[in-house]
């Protein structure tokens, strides 16, 4: 217990005190928010679905979860590259401890980005239906950045060099992003559109905190719910198979 | 160890190898690059399986024990494995969580070693501040954290200056001394290995060419120095295997040294 425990402390440490990256980070998503939440709003509003604002928040947050959870897989390239990964490899422990640990501590790391994004959201004017609405939503904000730490911990052990890991974040992850219906509703999609979306965690995670937080879903929460353990319980399984491979 | 052989596909880097090190000495290895030594420190350590020959460390087996052979080791690899964005103390720490070492003996024997590295003042600082030098010290330091019985040295004093190599060596040969711990050391310096070894072993494209002390060695060879044994043992050429790029600093290191 205290292998994962001062392996998910390590994330966090190096998390709190990279500032910079801290900031830097709640770039994108900001600008996503702030451009189309309120370039499209009028749009929208006029196709009759409320507002805009209010409908993507919760796909801003969900893509701040996810960019940051896959980020912990480049940490993982990093910490190979420099060597500390070889530390704990050599170490007399079960690398499932490590592996967990590390994942935890990245999808803690998510779940922070997430909820600072979620602050700038209610700034920018968006409203939860209740309070309470706001604790179970950062339960379902939890598993998306489980699932999404836990892929990226499958992809950073199966990967030897950094340049990888950035054909996995222009191939990989824009594509989860565009297709979680973070941006869109998810009701009268082309076909094809509908299949891949369907395909995507990451919908079923910014369903749910959709769910939760307006009260109006598309697949319904215990589904969202249910798929994200499911898929979640997947990639964690993978994780640590693909982490048992590493040789250093 | 007996019979050990390790191949990478047709290369075979580690050719049938026999030598055992005694409890508590301080034992050299030594070879030009790419003969084959920091592969048969990979397999001592479990990092590497053998593909054939038998490995036994303490009366344990790396290969079926590793998880009892590790706690049981003190490893500083050739290239830095410390964790640059914490501070030396977190690094101790971390390294003491997971060598299972209680709480009260990491504080007490980090505490010592972190004195005795001369790094007590920086323990706080971040690892990216440090020099090149107090790297190494501090690697070492974690690497004697958990009360190693056998310290594997992988080049520990490449890039060092003599000041700091000296200094090195002097806190290892005395821990070696009052704590018994065997000292596993490569080098690419013949005066360290010279200074420091009581025994030495010369291996060259993955097979062991000698074994010996250094008084020994020069005997056998009619040498007046290591350096001349060594060469005389391994010939002159250059070794060019495929470089990596620590290969070509260590040329470079060599280079820059004549």
């Amino acid at each position: 217990m205290g292998v994962v425990y001062i392996l998910w402390l390590r994330e966090l440490k190096k998390y709190l005190r990279s500032r910079v990256q801290i900031v830097a980070s709640l770039g994108a998503p900001l600008m996503y928010l702030g451009v189309l939440g309120f370039g499209l709003g009028p749009v929208f509003r006029r196709a009759g679905e409320g507002s805009y604002l209010q409908f993507m928040a919760p796909g801003v947050i969900g893509m701040t979860v996810l960019f940051t959870a896959m980020f912990s897989g480049i940490a993982m390239l990093w910490d190979r590259q420099f060597g500390f990964l070889k530390e704990t490899l050599v170490a007399p422990v079960p690398r499932l401890q490590i592996m967990i640990g590390r994942t935890l501590g990245g999808a803690t790391v998510a779940v922070l980005q997430g909820a600072l994004i979620f602050a700038a959201t209610l700034v920018a004017g968006f409203r939860p239906v209740s309070l309470l609405a706001i604790p179970v939503a950062f339960l379902v904000i939890a598993l998306i950045a489980i699932v999404f730490a836990a892929l990226a911990t499958a992809i950073g052990s199966s990967l030897k060099e950094m340049q990888g890991f950035q054909m996995v974040m222009n191939f990989f992850v824009m594509p989860l992003w565009f297709l979680s219906g973070a941006l869109y509703p998810l009701q009268g999609l082309p076909p094809a559109l509908a299949v891949l979306t369907r395909v995507d965690p990451l919908t079923y995670g910014v369903d749910g905190v959709r769910g939760v937080m307006l009260g109006t879903s598309h697949f319904g929460v215990a589904l969202d719910v249910g798929v994200l353990v499911a898929v979640g319980a997947l990639f964690v399984a993978a994780g640590a198979w693909r982490f048992s491979k590493i040789e250093v | 160890m007996q019979h050990l052989v390790r191949s990478f596909g047709s290369v075979t880097a580690v050719n049938d190898v026999t030598f055992d090190v005694r409890r508590g000495e301080t034992f050299a290895f030594l070879g030009p690059n790419g003969a084959g030594k920091t592969t048969t420190i990979k397999m001592l350590t479990t990092v590497l399986r053998p593909t054939s020959g038998t490995l036994e460390l303490d009366g344990l087996d790396p290969v079926t024990q590793s998880t009892e052979v590790r706690k049981r080791l003190g490893v500083v690899f050739q290239d830095p494995s410390l964790d640059s964005e914490l501070t030396a103390w977190e690094n101790v720490d971390l390294h003491g969580v997971l060598y299972h070492v209680p709480r009260r003996v990491r504080r007490e024997r980090g505490e010592a070693l972190l004195r005795l590295f001369e790094l007590w003042d920086r323990r706080n600082d971040l690892v990216k501040t440090f020099s090149g030098g107090m790297r190494r010290r501090l690697e070492i330091a974690r690497g004697l954290l958990h009360t190693p019985k056998v310290l594997f040295l992988d080049e520990p004093t490449l890039g060092l200056d003599p000041q700091s190599r000296n200094q090195m060596w002097t806190i290892v040969k005395n821990l070696n001394a009052t704590e018994g711990v065997t000292v596993f050391l490569t080098t690419h310096y013949m005066d360290e290995a010279d200074r420091v070894a009581d025994r030495i072993a010369v291996i060259d494209h993955g097979r062991i060419v000698a074994t010996g002390s250094s008084a020994e060695l020069k005997q056998q060879t009619g040498a007046d120095s290591l350096e001349a044994a060594f060469l005389k043992l391994t010939g002159t050429t250059i070794r060019d295997e495929a470089f990596s790029a620590t290969d070509q600093m260590r040329q470079f290191a060599r280079f820059v040294r004549r």
